[in-house]
């Protein structure tokens, strides 16, 4: 045993295949040069190891006193969090292989004040904590953060369309996330060489200085003292961070350990993780070739790596669960899909990630993403499906679309949806403006249809029944107005979050000049599309109040409904995505970013829908919107194909951040035996993505699964199921998001 | 993609389409309109899906499926007519023979008296002259069975089932199709009276030990 450990780590990469990945930084071509592609069956597959069941099962334990003791266990508050201000932390030392937590201690969450004081100081106080007193003396009186600096500069257009619901959950108050460090980097180069390459690039950054170009030095420079933090981090676990990973356990713990130096240093409301499987597979697989380990130990290795993830947690407050309900971190990890060569990224450890679900059990983080090809192995497909049917914890995204429309095949999913092109691109968040409202203003001379603040000039009010052509004018104004006021916002708050709360740790992992997306949302398609219709092809007299206000829509004759493939009505929803977009795109951008739009709600839908007054379609005010591009609850009544085809005609190019898709069918629809439900799940997939959709969710249950649940919780600790690109545990839910989740379409037929 | 056609001229006991049965029914769709829908859904069916024409009985219509079907094949797509094998005239046989890969054929009971209990009509034989028909032209046909507790579940009638179809070779697999009571709403529904009324439904061992016998005479027994 000790004389194996030896050679393990005596083991040097001089055998890796050789490439420009050794002249300069760049992951993609070792993975090229080095990945072995696998091509066979889930056979091979291996159940947990005794040392991983008794890791779990403490984790299984902190969870449920996590739940016990409303949502947080513990809280430091007496430090700030960063990459090296907690001295190591274990779960259970002797079990453990992959090492290394956010704090010293298991659960225990983590002031990130720098995002926003406030937000730090209101979830403490709502789990019944206090910060200590030097802390709050700090940043009550002396340090400034992103949410002081933006709200200096916020005008006051910006603060009534963000406080009457236009805008919601801009990371105004909170870390922006959805930056990918590249994780592997610290792996493949050790943190040295890493810090060598900044130096150069630092130093090729000459003047004349410009405030661009102070910036970037300055930017720079901290990305270098965040990767001497990394090596002291990895200090306290007694890794030597600062050179290459030697073997496969390294190359995961180094992996996890610059991942674990973002989510010290930033609590963003999502933290994905790239697309590791296909690189780590490189060290496991000569690992195993050379005998220094076995198959239980890779699967070990995955499983106490995922477990990690699985216990990454934020400080959040209670109004932040409202936009993102369950307590989510989106540690997305992008599995599978294929190179620009025609091979596939598909390898041993894709299998060994997606077994998880099964040695730990179905969870919703980490946020797995299969990356969808026609050209995937088939074994692979029919696996991916195996695992969403029994699990309904992963979630598909069409890589022959992504690879081709946005250029390479070594990118992440941020967040959700989103491509991101690993190490060599970034994106700023911007949440979401409210569509459906933005309709109203069209209806409503411009004013806000609840408190009646004028928000537009330039549009009259309408008589009598809606006439589509004035209608589609008025919603044009109201839609450029909306734009520019969240394009100031976006402007401002990015601004302020690289001045105040920048990602020095993720930075310092990504090429020094990347591009950079700004990545804008909108909510509501499904109401806005339907509205639509019923203007054109129905009879639609508003109702409206004393102040003159619209109330209730009075609605004659049938209309289409988006969700059914039906082109009358499809077509209104791809180009009202398509009119929005546009207006972005006439806008200037903080550092030039591109601007890139998608259609995603997370779990706003339902607070979106809370702000916004009766709709044309018929839709009460306060009804909960649809999720994400969805087509209307109940209203895609002519089988999942259909409602699948319908979302699949908004186009990805108006839409370049994501278009989200959150289906749910009963197991009976899809086959009666399980072999058939694989296979047509498969079939369902390949058609989608076929047609050119971009993103599904898929969940496979009974609502009667879901309504045992609410009822007897303590029999579904771990019952995960797919929302608006990403997964929750189901009784973390509250009562309203739970109910609004089961009032969905399940579709009964395909 | 499932189309289900207008009519039938049995009237059996447990029909859960019983609402398919009256041949002035339905709704009348354009052909070149389902070809659209069938090419809106190609992508999603797979290696094994297409479109499957159900009923009612759709052979009653055969000479308007020729037309539908000779589309369907223009484009690629996969057509399996699922029915009860009463027909089987000349515009049944160029349907069958030139433009349908698969045949789905109910075999209602083995004895003259259990098919006129079930179907209220005459005639077992025009099931078994269609499987041989199709066995002739060497295309691809699965059987289905409804398996009902004491009416046809009995051991003897599984082995005559098996013992007259195991030597045909073009037979892929064999259904069991567990009878249910989903359709009783809809007789109701149709002020008819449900003559089945005290039926049961198999249990899972039932399910399992008339797999058993019939795993004995062809290849691939399943239970939907």
């Amino acid at each position: 045993m000790i004389l194996e450990e030896m050679v393990s780590v005596a083991t040097n990469n001089n055998d890796f295949k050789k490439g420009v990945w050794n002249t300069s930084i760049n992951v993609r071509d070792f993975i090229l040069q080095n990945i072995l592609p696998y091509h066979g069956n889930d056979h091979f597959l291996v159940g947990p190891s005794p040392k991983t069941v008794a890791l779990w099962n403490v984790c299984k334990k902190f969870t449920q006193e996590e739940r016990e003791r409303n949502g947080v266990h513990s809280v430091d508050t007496e430090t700030i969090s960063g990459i090296a201000n907690f001295k190591a932390g274990y779960i259970d030392r002797e079990n453990e292989v992959i090492v290394g937590l956010q704090t010293d201690a298991l659960l225990k969450r983590a002031m990130k004040p720098f995002g926003g004081y406030k937000v730090v100081q209101k979830a403490l106080e709502e789990h019944g904590f206090q910060p200590s007193d030097e802390i709050n003396t700090l940043f009550s009186k002396y340090v400034k953060t992103h949410n002081d600096g933006v709200f200096d500069v916020y005008n006051s257009e910006i603060k009534k369309l963000r406080n009457l619901g236009f805008l919601t959950g801009l990371p105004d108050n909170y870390a922006r996330g959805r930056i990918i460090g590249d994780y592997r980097r610290v792996a493949l180069y050790g943190i040295d060489r890493l810090i060598e390459a900044k130096k150069q690039d630092l130093a090729s950054i000459k003047g004349p200085m410009t405030d661009a170009v102070i910036r970037l030095r300055e930017e720079v420079a901290e990305q270098i003292k965040a990767l001497k933090d990394m090596i002291v981090m990895g200090n306290h676990y007694n890794l030597e961070l600062n050179r290459p990973a030697e073997n496969a356990q390294e190359a995961v713990q180094w992996t996890y350990m610059a991942y674990l130096a973002a989510v010290k240093e930033q609590d963003g409301a999502a933290m994905s993780l790239g697309n590791v499987a296909s690189f780590l597979d490189i060290y496991i697989e000569r690992d195993l070739q050379n005998g220094f380990i076995s198959e239980e130990e890779a699967q070990e290795f995955i499983d106490q790596f995922v477990m990690k993830l699985r216990m990454v947690r934020h400080l959040r407050m209670a109004a932040y669960d409202e936009i993102f309900a369950g307590d989510p971190t989106w540690v997305t990890e992008a599995i599978g899909g294929m190179l620009h060569d025609g091979r596939t990224k598909v390898t041993k450890t894709a299998f060994r990630f997606l077994h998880t679900l099964y040695n730990l059990g179905p969870s919703p983080e980490p946020n797995i993403t299969v990356l969808w090809s026609p050209y995937l192995p088939t074994n692979f497909k029919k696996y991916c499906s195996k695992v969403a049917i029994e699990t309904s914890s992963i979630q598909f995204e069409n890589d022959a679309l992504m690879r081709t429309t946005r250029g390479s095949d070594d990118y992440g999913i941020a967040c959700c949806v989103s491509y991101q092109e690993l190490g060599k691109q970034i994106q700023f968040f911007g949440a979401r403006t409210n569509l459906a409202k933005t309709l109203l203003l069209a209806i409503n001379g411009g004013r806000c249809e609840i408190t009646g603040t004028k928000i537009v000039d330039g549009i009259e009010p309408i008589q009598g029944v809606l006439d589509y052509e004035k209608v589609m004018a008025n919603f044009a104004i109201a839609m450029k107005k909306v734009a520019q006021v969240y394009n100031d916002a976006m402007n401002i708050i990015h601004y302020m979050h690289d001045k105040y709360y920048y990602e020095k740790a993720q930075m310092a992992l990504i090429d020094t000049n990347p591009d950079i997306n700004i990545a804008y949302g909108i909510a509501g398609l499904s109401i806005v599309a339907d509205s639509l219709s019923a203007i054109k092809y129905a009879k639609v007299t508003p109702i409206f109040n004393e102040e003159g206000l619209t109330v209730d829509f009075k609605i004659e004759g049938n209309f289409p409904t988006y969700g059914n493939d039906d082109d009358r009505v499809d077509l209104i929803a791809k180009d009202a995505v398509k009119a929005f977009n546009d207006e972005l795109k006439k806008l200037a951008v903080y550092k030039n970013a591109t601007p890139t739009m998608s259609v995603l709600t997370i779990t706003s839908n339902v607070v979106y829908g809370k702000k916004t007054g009766a709709t044309p379609d018929g839709r009460a005010y306060g009804v909960p919107f649809a999720p994400g591009a969805n087509p209307m609850h109940g209203r895609d009544t002519n089988g999942a194909i259909a409602s699948l085809n319908s979302v699949s005609k908004i186009d990805y190019r108006d839409s370049l951040d994501g278009i989200s898709n959150t289906f749910s069918i009963v197991p009976k629809s899809l086959g009666a035996t399980k072999e058939e439900q694989i296979d047509n799940l498969v079939g369902t997939l390949t058609g989608y993505f076929d047609h050119g959709a971009q993103h599904l969710n898929v969940n496979v249950f009974d609502k009667e699964t879901l309504l045992d649940a609410m009822e007897h919780p303590e029999n579904h600790p771990q019952l995960t199921i797919r929302v608006s690109g990403y997964a929750v545990n189901f009784i973390r839910l509250t009562k309203e998001q739970q109910m609004e989740v089961i009032s969905r379409s399940f579709h009964e037929s395909l | 993609m499932v189309v289900f056609l207008q009519g039938c001229k049995l009237k059996c006991v447990y029909c859960h389409n019983p609402d398919t049965i009256d041949t002035h029914g339905g709704e009348d769709m354009d052909i070149e309109t389902l070809v659209q829908k069938a090419i809106r859904m190609k992508s999603y069916f797979g290696e094994t899906g297409g479109v499957t024409v159900s009923g009612g009985e759709p052979l009653l219509q055969a000479t308007n499926l020729i037309a539908f079907f000779k589309r369907l094949k223009e484009e690629n797509i996969h057509t399996t007519i699922d029915t009860n094998g009463r027909i089987l005239n000349h515009p049944v046989t160029e349907l069958l023979d030139d433009y349908t890969d698969l045949i789905m054929l109910d075999i209602k009971h083995m004895t003259e008296e259990g098919f006129k209990k079930i179907t209220g009509q005459k005639n077992k034989e025009t099931a078994f002259l269609m499987a041989k028909h199709r066995e002739a032209t060497g295309k691809k046909m699965w059987l289905r069975y409804v398996l009902i507790p004491e009416i046809t579940s009995h051991p003897e009638l599984l082995h005559q089932l098996g013992a007259y179809f195991k030597d045909f070779t073009t037979i892929e697999q064999l259904e069991i199709q567990p009878y249910h009571k989903l359709g009783v709403h809809k007789w109701e529904a149709l002020g008819w009276e449900y003559p089945l009324k005290n039926a049961r439904e198999n249990t899972e061992a039932e399910l399992q030990s008339a797999k058993a016998i019939l795993s004995n005479y062809f290849q691939k027994v399943k239970i939907n």
